[in-house]
């Protein structure tokens, strides 16, 4: 595998995450799902709907998608723990994305119940992905309690406001020892390619496939933008220049004067 | 006796267990997650794991999520 995604020993070729969250129905998502080329997707645990109908478990299982469970809607740190522990039983795997939310307005993680949170789930086995504000001490501090991944936000969830701020993404990647995951706020292609561009380790996004008028088209447009960012950080941008820098000789130019 | 299920009221046989409630509800256990009072019940203690009147449980499944 050529430049593969590395979060806890596992790899993964493809450095897209894909989430399942608002898809209008699970024909389209598996289609989404396979046109992403994802090789980890997010799902949450809600109380059984007999009416419901499919099973989004027959989707995972049919497509070989390895499963991250969330803890979407959790508020404390406790209730963020437990609901990772059903996870942990219903998906019989220790990864877990965590999320621990501050208001339903603006869906801000909480600072300090979700670190409150990784610490205990570290302390419990489990391998950490988590959901964080754009903060790179708050990135810091998860990184020191163990987490596997840092994964700042873009911009709020399902605003699809793209990258909002760059330069403490910078800073964030600067700093991390474990993969940084850009989570959160991505709207279309080319945000996707720039988290990618500014170093981050992978992407995760849902609402921007999920939501689009046609998520199979989005989620094939997301897994080129992923690689072609990453492709585009590899090869090393040139630098930024207010004036024109010519690519073609000035020497020899003929004189038609 | 009566048992709280996903926040309906359910009339259960004495001793009805995890494993059976989870049965009657026609469902699969693989990708199913069930929580008794808050606290999670791990699947393998299911079968032997009898429920009591008044107790709230949670069955959960895979659902879509971001």
């Amino acid at each position: 595998m050529e430049d593969p995604l590395v979060i806890a020993g596992e790899q993964f070729a493809s450095r897209l995450i894909l989430g399942t969250g608002g898809a209008p129905n699970l024909d389209e998502l598996e289609r989404a799902l396979v046109a992403s080329g994802t090789e980890l997707t997010t799902v949450a645990l809600r109380r059984v709907d007999p009416r419901a109908p499919g099973n989004l478990f027959d989707v995972l299982r049919r497509t070989g998608i390895r499963p991250l469970p969330n803890t979407a809607g959790c508020y404390t740190a406790r209730d963020a723990v437990r609901t990772a522990q059903l996870g942990r039983e219903a998906l019989e795997t220790d990864w877990v994305k965590l999320e621990v939310i501050a208001d339903e307005r603006t869906l801000l993680p909480d600072p300090v119940e979700l670190l409150d949170a990784a610490e205990q789930l570290v302390e419990d086995g489990f391998v950490v992905l988590a959901y964080s504000n754009d903060d790179p001490v708050l990135a810091r501090r998860l990184e020191d309690v163990g987490v596997a991944a840092v994964m700042p936000l873009g911009a709020p969830i399902g605003s699809g406001m793209g990258i909002r701020n760059p330069y403490n993404l910078a800073i964030i990647l600067e700093a991390a020892g474990v993969p940084i995951v850009l989570d959160a706020g991505i709207g279309t292609a080319s945000d996707a390619a720039l988290a990618m561009e500014l170093g981050c380790d992978a992407v995760l996004l849902a609402t921007a496939v999920t939501r689009a008028r046609e998520p199979v088209l989005m989620a094939t447009a997301m897994r080129h933008a992923v690689e072609a960012g990453r492709l585009a950080r590899r090869a090393g941008r040139i630098p930024r220049r207010l004036y024109a820098e010519a690519s073609t000789s000035f020497d020899g130019l003929a004189d038609l004067s | 006796m009566k048992v709280t299920v996903n926040g309906d009221e359910q009339v259960l046989d004495a001793g009805t267990t995890v494993a059976a409630l989870v049965a009657a509800l026609g469902l699969e256990p693989r990708g199913i997650a069930v929580a008794v009072d808050g606290e999670v019940v791990t699947r393998r203690t299911w079968g032997e794991r009898a429920l009591a009147a008044g107790q709230a449980v949670e069955v959960l499944q895979v659902a879509q999520g971001g």
